[in-house]
């Protein structure tokens, strides 16, 4: 298996920009990938900064440092940095770096286009934090004090900041769309020859549905906030009931977008998953091809479900019915995938390296996340624990393990590979440590907060939930201040550090262990030959 | 890697038509559900305020059409009240429960009492549940469809004549009359019309 006779000089090649140049011009895939994951770092600690904010508040009832629509527009920005700015663009790095070297292709299909689709977002993001900070302006209008649902009627009347927040979700629909055919047309034309369909790795394979998914539903968002711009200012109701519209029709479009949305954040993360647990446990993935399937029916059925955030709208029976049982099912394939993670552990020869460690974490605690989910799909339960801090807590125990934790593994598992020097395993392991006590700190109080009845959004709460949420709020901020300590071993790791071998991890298993740590510039310019053992 | 000979190309290009058509179609997909979501709601039973008020009117024409008639069997209908902490009003249904036959009229009374000593006017509003029934139930009197004006101390009894509906449906076998007192802050004549209900 010597793949790596295409590593070249770089001075064979015309043109290596350098400077500015190097990254502005990029059609690079490794570079585009570098640029995708600094810029969702950045996101993420913009979007844990208004997360310490609200904790802070949060920390004893009545109003200590913010007013009311200060708080929910902190609430907005929180969601949408962390959505659209940080695990968003993390996911599309890791697809941007690893895509092509997974596969033997020697860049993305579209280099120029995968510029493009990042150059976007920091103008995206640019917009996003333009529609938090216009209103502390004079002039600036009131505070998006929405939520990020953006709920009509109270979106048409939030001022000028809206705007801003609806171009930035264009900006962010257009930059996800065009990666999104970017990474379908690399995955459907650029795989080595032998490589068929069904042995891309499993990473690819999230992607593609993932890729799908953002096709389908982002612009579906985007005509849904292009008529909110429309009601906003151009005089027409479509969800004006005064004017024949119908305010729920938003939440139709919305969530139509968001619960697909909630895969789409899942499924890199899952793709990450599949290839960590192998590595450490020096086993091959139990179950490919029921992966395949799993993910393939998530994503279906996750496409006909949206429903099940609006039960109390006032739905008749058989409408809840349908989506109470539909949401319910995808509890199958999303359980057939754990189950195959656990086989896949199952009499390994395993060891607990970070991203292994951050591998068990998430399937203790995304099933977790995934049981207060099902509790939540139950129609006569949900209509008590709407709104409530307890839908707070579930979907942060399926996003922070379900995501976050999914790309804090890939980004261990990987960086040695993209930097050419292996990270201080000790710092990183006190990193996890500290990292899943703060967040279950946080959010584990928050289900007893909302079964008691604390609802979500609102600044101020009743002097019985103190204690929990003080608990809560101490977490948060050990949670919160944990990821200088991940921002310190990313650089640590940057500048220096023992040199990796091109294989890094003694049961890694692919193509991208085949070049060289880091991977020359220019990678698999002639297509690897695949034989049986890469499958 | 542009020429159109190459067969790399031609399949890229063609895969990103195929996309781009999918993205637009989904774009206009989001515009397109504007009139597919009342035919949706018609189709599924998914309540849009508008399918709502239809199933409202629909109610009311067919009832005209079907010849009236005591029907055999029975219904329960439960009274409840509620008074707004700003009102110093007692209201209380005569009667809590009563069992009915559709098509046939009731009339039960209402007791009010004004614990204050000032003149205050109050309004009443009301609502049924399962609200699926609402439009079955028709109040032929009611004082909520009056403002209710009673002097410091005074007690009054006010009647509700109302009917079920013959078509009601057969699957609400029991249903819950509640009316909530108001207080009228500004009890101007002509000038704030009172709910109907």
């Amino acid at each position: 298996m010597s793949y790596t006779t295409t590593v070249n000089d770089p001075a064979h090649h015309d043109h290596t920009p350098t400077g500015w140049r190097r990254w502005l011009l990029s059609t690079n895939h490794k570079d585009i990938g570098t640029l995708y994951l600094l810029f969702a770092l950045a996101m993420l600690f913009m979007g844990g900064a208004s997360a310490m904010l609200i904790r802070a508040e949060l920390f004893q009832p009545g109003i200590q440092l913010l007013d009311p629509d200060l708080y929910n527009n902190l609430v907005t920005n929180h969601a949408l940095l962390m959505i659209f700015g940080a695990v968003m663009p993390a996911a599309a790095g890791l697809a941007n770096w690893m895509i092509p070297l997974m596969i033997g292709a020697p860049d993305m299909a579209l280099p120029r286009m995968n510029n493009l689709s990042f150059w976007i977002l920091p103008a995206a993001g640019t917009m996003l934090i333009l529609s938090f900070v216009v209103p502390f302006f004079p002039g600036g209008g009131t505070q998006i004090n929405t939520g990020w649902t953006l709920y009509p009627p109270l979106s048409v009347q939030v001022g000028m900041s809206m705007d801003f927040l609806i171009f930035a979700i264009h900006l962010l629909g257009i930059s996800s769309v065009l990666a999104s055919i970017n990474i379908i047309v690399t995955l459907l034309n650029m795989r080595a020859p032998g490589m068929t369909i069904m042995k891309m790795p499993i990473f690819c394979w999230t992607w593609l549905v993932t890729a799908f998914l953002l096709i389908l539903v982002v612009p579906v968002l985007a005509g849904g906030v292009t008529m909110l711009l429309f009601d906003r200012h151009f005089g027409t109701s479509f969800f004006d009931a005064a004017g024949g519209g119908d305010p729920v029709l938003f939440q139709h479009l919305f969530w139509f977008f968001g619960h697909p949305e909630v895969y789409v954040l899942l499924l890199p993360s899952i793709g990450v998953l599949s290839h960590v647990i192998p590595t450490f446990a020096r086993k091959p993935l139990f179950g490919y091809k029921s992966m395949v399937g799993a993910m393939i029916a998530v994503g279906t059925i996750g496409m006909v479900v949206w429903a099940h955030h609006q039960y109390t709208i006032g739905m008749s029976l058989g409408a809840v019915t349908y989506f109470m049982v539909g949401t319910i099912i995808i509890s199958i394939p999303v359980g057939l995938m754990i189950f195959n993670f656990i086989a896949t552990m199952w009499r390994g020869a395993m060891t607990f390296e970070t991203p292994m460690l951050f591998a068990v974490a998430i399937i203790l605690m995304f099933t977790f996340g995934g049981l207060s989910g099902v509790m939540l799909a139950v129609v006569p339960a949900d209509m008590q624990y709407h709104d409530s801090m307890f839908v707070v807590a579930h979907f942060h125990y399926v996003l922070m393990p379900g995501a976050v934790f999914g790309l804090f593994a890939g980004v261990f598992y990987w960086l040695p590979k993209w930097t050419g020097h292996m990270y201080d395993e000790r710092l990183a392991k006190i990193f996890f440590w500290i990292n899943v006590i703060g967040f279950n700190l946080t959010f584990f109080p928050q289900h007893f907060l909302g079964l008691a009845g604390m609802p979500r959004r609102i600044i101020d709460y009743n002097v019985m939930f103190t204690e929990f949420n003080a608990i809560s709020s101490i977490g948060a901020m050990i949670f919160g201040f944990s990821h200088l300590l991940f921002l310190y071993i990313i650089i640590k790791t940057i500048r220096g550090g023992e040199p990796a071998t091109s294989r890094v991890w003694e049961g890694a298993k692919g193509l991208e262990w085949e070049v060289a740590s880091p991977p020359p510039f220019h990678t698999w310019e002639s297509p690897p030959k695949i034989g049986k053992e890469v499958a | 890697m542009n020429s159109e000979s190459n067969p790399l190309a031609r399949k890229k290009q063609r895969t990103v038509w195929l996309l781009s058509l999918l993205v637009l179609g989904m774009f206009g997909f989001g515009f397109a559900l504007v009139p597919l979501y009342d035919l949706l709601c018609q189709v599924t039973g998914i309540q849009s305020v508008n399918v709502r008020n239809a199933t409202i009117n629909r109610a009311e024409v067919s009832q005209a059409d079907k010849p009236q008639g005591i029907q055999s069997r029975t219904i329960t209908i439960k009274f409840d009240t509620s008074v707004h902490p700003s009102l110093p009003w007692e209201f209380e249904p005569m009667q809590r429960n009563l069992k009915v036959h559709p098509g046939q009229l009731y009339q039960v009374n209402f007791s009010a009492r004004n614990r204050s000593s000032e003149s205050i006017t109050g309004q009443a509003i009301p609502s049924v549940a399962p609200w699926q029934a609402t439009p079955f139930l028709n109040k032929l009197e009611c004082f909520c469809f009056n403002q209710q004006t009673l002097a410091g101390g005074e007690s009054v009894e006010m009647p509700l004549k109302f009917m079920i509906s013959n078509d009601l449906p057969d699957e609400v076998r029991s249903l819950t009359l509640s009316y909530s007192l108001m207080k009228l802050v500004q009890p101007a004549g002509n000038a704030s019309s009172g709910r109907k209900g």
